[in-house]
């Protein structure tokens, strides 16, 4: 230190080159440093960046797949994916701020505050090349509009895609409809195609249940896309697979006749192949437009469908639930007749009401039917005689018949929501009921009352069973969904007592003085046999006329039949909600339908000798 | 040994030959790597950069061979007048000048469009060593005699900072406090400033800083912060580094730059586009290069004769050093992003010819280097 401070330019120079030296060991330091963060970067942790820079570089996008299209039976389109002309926008290729595009659009096209909204909102979740929807379902009138005006309209695009039309209202409970991507939608499906802007899936009906089918598997295609994430070039490419096509059972001209048929009516009619299981129709009214829901649907058109006291939303042919009233009565009497409590000569007199441990229970005939055997009681639909029998039968027996004709339980049709209904026991009784199960339930179960409860398809599949002599045949609401199966008969049923029950219900519609001799076929040759039914939906003590009552408080009008009776092809069931009594409303809805159905029948075309008068 | 009467005689070919070109190799070799670099970065097309670059490379060239043949005291007379000229560009600049890229930093003289800042790091190192020359050890070490060359320092410093240009400000900062270290400025003192230099930075500065500068310091500090954003810079360098592997891409065959992940490929973070196609190696070489600059500019400054000279070319050389320590230390994220040239290889005007002028300094130094004046002759009207 003491050299360092001399004065001399010797020094000075020595002291220099000493500074020098120190410095330039310090920059190596510094050197050492970036070579050895170079050899981290670039051999250490070489791998983790080229795998970032792969993922920077490529990226997947997805080819969508066309959505499979819904026909019915002879190939009438219900689902189809129709062009739909939206007005995207780019941001990076516009000249103007956002306010001002929409302003000018909006000159052209009207823009909704809540469209805005969204909007504004995609506009801040995407990066400016992402083009973001304006406006979709462009009418062409719109549509050429925005042609005319696109180069005053910077960053404006019209893009072409897909969207899905219902052409008929009569199968939108079937058919059901598309709808965004929610996020309850995404749990059990990681399907990437969910992520898609706009893209839709199915939200009721077949298009719910056949979603995976429908939808098809999507393409992929690998493509290099630059910083700002614009695809340079496209590397590889897999093509994905369209949607599957499922063809619906159901017979669109039946389909639209029965919906005609109900235009003043509440309710649901089914019509099934006795032998397939095909359902042929399944009409619930009121029905709704589903292309309401995919074109965007105003508050007052959600607020008119869901507040509506006639549920249009609501499949009532699998989700409604009935007491079956009389129609349960071919259950009783066969679950009866087969225990041997009682035989099929046996007549119960009714006085138009039966005492029961005091309490007096009305036939709906004040007067009485007179002495009544199974035949007549099923004919004249005679009520005493079901409280007679059911009693002596027992709710085990009953509950046991029911559940063999298909009732109370999922009929396992490929449709969402529907309901399993209710057939009573003892044991049910005890779970959810406040007492044990009394003889007076057992009356009322007689007569299709008290907590039983059916779907319209479960009445259609009770009746088809009754129709090819127990075979137990299961619903299917697709063309040829029960090619490979063969039907077990329901075990220990007498086919004699079966017999005597079916002749019973022929003569119901054929005989006079049966409940539904109204109903009876204007066909050369061709009977149809059929039950009545009038389920109470409030207990009256008084019987009243009908118009009397609050619409809420009137009875359903139910009918199950079935035709040819030689050779039964299809079983119809029909509830109407409010409608009155099975006889007077729901039976020559059912002759209606059933005379359409055979007419239709394809084995029919070639006949002539049917004629409709 | 010569003597100032033997080299006033030397014919300009003598003067040329006596040119360190060795030197000036390694400069063309860097900007030869430069431009074919930039020419990679512009995907092929020489004319977006690389032949801007090269053809102010050549009149860099000449400037440095020009000024390597000058007489030193030409520029020891009018350091302190060439270090005014350009503390005026800066006031002018601050209150003129135009702004691009979010500061004002240009100046347009004529035809030429410059960034003053440039300029003045060598306008600095001109002035001190000008200052030191004339200053013994003894005084240096007295802190009254560091006054000047602290304001010679702090006013361009901070006219830089406030344009904002917060790279230039340290690059001239650092490159000064290397110049005091050099005269031989106790340790201690050095030792007092890092320590008070911890307390003052992250109050005093923070306080003037830019928000943008903030923005810097926080992200660098966590780059993960903000991935598309902020931190977008450090992770895309770090990414195009990391993939280039031991031996690179291959030349035209980066992807991080070609697809632009890359920000500001062709100037701040060209070195990442070396690095990407020419791998850990490529990289190295390009340190080793600048290496042997330092060596070769630090033993031009040791074997002067004269003091101006040795301060002038070892300052020049340190600011080689600083230059590209903080932009690779930029690119790898070793330190924040502040804006810094990769010297001679970026592509820029302002900063390739200023570089090329002071590299002529250091030749001058060279071709002067038997040239002595005394301390006391400051005043060398007489000698010259």
């Amino acid at each position: 230190m003491k050299a360092e401070i001399d004065d001399s330019s010797l020094d000075r120079g020595k002291l220099f080159k000493k500074r020098v030296l120190v410095l330039f060991f310090v920059e190596m330091f510094f050197v050492l440093l970036i070579i050895g963060r170079l050899y981290f970067l670039q051999v250490i942790e070489a791998d983790k960046y080229t795998a970032l820079a792969d993922e920077n570089r490529l990226s997947s996008r997805l080819l969508v797949p066309k959505r499979g299209i819904i026909t019915d039976r002879f190939g009438h389109v219900l689902a189809s994916n129709v062009q739909n002309f939206r007005a995207m926008l780019i941001r990076e290729q516009a000249t103007d701020d956002l306010d001002t595009i929409l302003a000018n659009f909006s000159q052209l096209v009207p823009l909704s505050p809540s469209e805005i909204d969204k909007i504004r909102k995609d506009a801040k979740r995407n990066r400016a090349f992402v083009p973001i929807q304006i406006k979709e379902n462009l009418s062409w009138d719109d549509m050429a509009k925005i042609q005319v005006n696109l180069p005053d309209l910077p960053g404006i695009i019209i893009d072409e895609g897909f969207s899905r039309s219902y052409p008929y209202a009569s199968v939108t409970h079937i058919v059901g409809y598309v709808g965004p991507v929610v996020d309850g939608d995404t749990a059990n499906d990681k399907d990437l195609l969910l992520d898609m802007p706009g893209f839709r899936i199915g939200k009721t009906g077949i298009e719910a249940f056949y979603e995976k089918e429908l939808r098809g598997v999507a393409g992929t295609r690998k493509v290099e896309t630059n910083a700002i994430g614009r695809i340079v070039r496209e590397i590889s490419r897999v093509p994905g697979q369209d949607g599957k096509k499922i063809e619906l059972s159901i017979d669109l001209r039946l389909q639209e006749y029965i919906s005609k048929l109900f235009s003043h009516h509440v309710g649901a009619a089914v019509v099934m192949d006795v032998k397939s299981g095909e359902v042929v129709a399944m009409v619930s009214e009121p029905s709704f437009d589903p292309n309401l829901f995919n074109f965007g649907l105003s508050k007052d058109d959600w607020d008119t469908i869901r507040k509506n006291p006639f549920a249009p939303m609501t499949n009532k042919a699998i989700s409604g639930l009935y007491s079956p009233g009389s129609t349960f009565k071919m259950i009783v009497a066969l679950s009866a007749l087969e225990a041997k409590v009682v035989s099929k000569e046996e007549t119960v007199d009714c006085k138009g009401y039966v005492n029961y441990k005091g309490h007096t229970i009305y036939c709906w005939k004040r007067s009485g039917h007179g002495p009544m055997d199974v035949y007549d009681a099923i004919k004249h639909s005679c009520d005493s005689y079901f409280y007679e029998v059911a009693v002596r039968a027992g709710i085990d027996r009953i509950s046991d018949m029911a559940f063999q004709f298909g009732l109370g339980s999922l009929t396992g049709i490929t449709l969402p929501n529907e309901k399993p209904g209710l057939i009573p026991t003892k044991e049910w009784k005890l779970v959810n009921g406040d007492s044990q199960w009394q003889t007076g339930d057992t009356i009322n179960t007689g007569i299709g009352q008290g907590s039983v409860l059916v779907t319209p398809l479960q009445l259609a599949v009770m009746t088809s069973r009754i129709a090819n002599r127990g075979l137990k045949v299961e619903p299917t609401i697709i063309k040829g969904g029960n090619k490979n199966k063969t039907w077990k008969r329901i075990q220990r049923l007498s086919s004699s007592n079966l017999s005597l029950i079916r002749e019973a219900m022929t003569a119901v519609v054929n005989e006079k003085g049966g409940s539904a001799f109204n109903a009876k076929l204007i066909l050369d040759g061709i009977k149809m046999a059929g039950k009545t039914g009038t389920s109470q939906v409030k207990h009256l003590i008084k019987r009243v006329k009908t118009e009397q009552l609050p619409y809420k408080e009137r009875d359903h009008a139910l009918f199950v039949g079935y035709a040819p009776t030689s050779n039964p092809k299809y079983a119809v069931a029909v509830v109407v909600e409010h409608g009155g009594s099975g006889s007077g409303v729901a039976a020559p809805l059912v002759k209606n339908i059933m005379e359409k159905t055979l007419e239709l029948d394809p084995s029919n075309m070639k006949q002539t000798s049917v004629i409709l008068k | 040994m010569m003597n100032d009467y033997e080299q006033d005689r030397q014919t300009i070919i003598e003067r040329l030959l006596n040119i360190n070109w060795l030197y000036l190799l390694v400069v063309s070799i860097l900007v030869g790597i430069g431009y074919a670099t930039l020419k990679s970065a512009a995907f092929g097309t020489e004319n977006l950069w690389a032949e801007k670059q090269m053809i102010r490379f050549g009149i860099g060239l000449s400037i440095a061979v020009i000024v390597g043949v000058t007489d030193i005291k030409f520029w020891m007379k009018y350091a302190y007048f060439i270090y005014a000229v350009f503390l005026s560009f800066l006031v002018i600049v601050h209150f003129s000048g135009f702004i691009g890229m979010g500061a004002q930093r240009w100046i347009r003289l004529g035809p030429i469009v410059f960034q003053p800042s440039e300029l003045m790091k060598f306008g600095v190192i001109l002035a001190l060593a000008r200052y030191f020359h004339s200053v013994s050890v003894t005084d240096i070490r007295k802190v009254r005699f560091c006054l000047v060359p602290f304001f010679i320092i702090a006013v361009p410093a901070f006219l830089i900072f406030k344009q904002p240009d917060l790279g230039t400000t340290i690059l001239i900062l650092l490159g000064g406090v290397a110049a005091f270290f050099l005269v031989g400025v106790q340790y201690w003192k050095f030792v007092l400033m890092i320590v008070s230099g911890v307390v003052v930075v992250p109050t005093i500065l923070w306080r003037l800083m830019h928000d943008y500068q903030r923005n810097r310091i926080l992200t660098y500090l966590n780059p993960e912060r903000d991935p598309l954003g902020k931190g977008y810079h450090i992770l895309q360098s770090k990414i195009t580094l990391g993939s280039g592997g031991i031996f690179g891409k291959g030349y035209m065959n980066g992807t991080q730059s070609h697809l632009n992940f890359l920000p500001e490929k062709h100037t701040d973070f060209i070195f990442t586009v070396i690095s990407e196609e020419f791998g850990f190696i490529g990289g190295a070489v390009v340190i080793a290069l600048y290496v042997i600059l330092l060596i070769m500019g630090y033993v031009i400054a040791t074997r002067s004769q004269n003091y101006f000279g040795k301060v002038l070319a070892a300052g020049i050389t340190t600011y080689i050093f600083i230059y590209f320590f903080v932009n690779i230390a930029m690119v790898t994220g070793l330190v924040p992003v502040v804006g810094a040239p990769l010297p001679l290889v970026s592509y820029g005007g302002s900063s390739l010819l200023t570089m090329m002028f002071s590299f002529g300094l250091v030749e001058c130094v060279y071709t002067n280097r038997n040239v002595v004046v005394s301390r006391r002759g400051a005043n060398f009207d007489d000698d010259y």
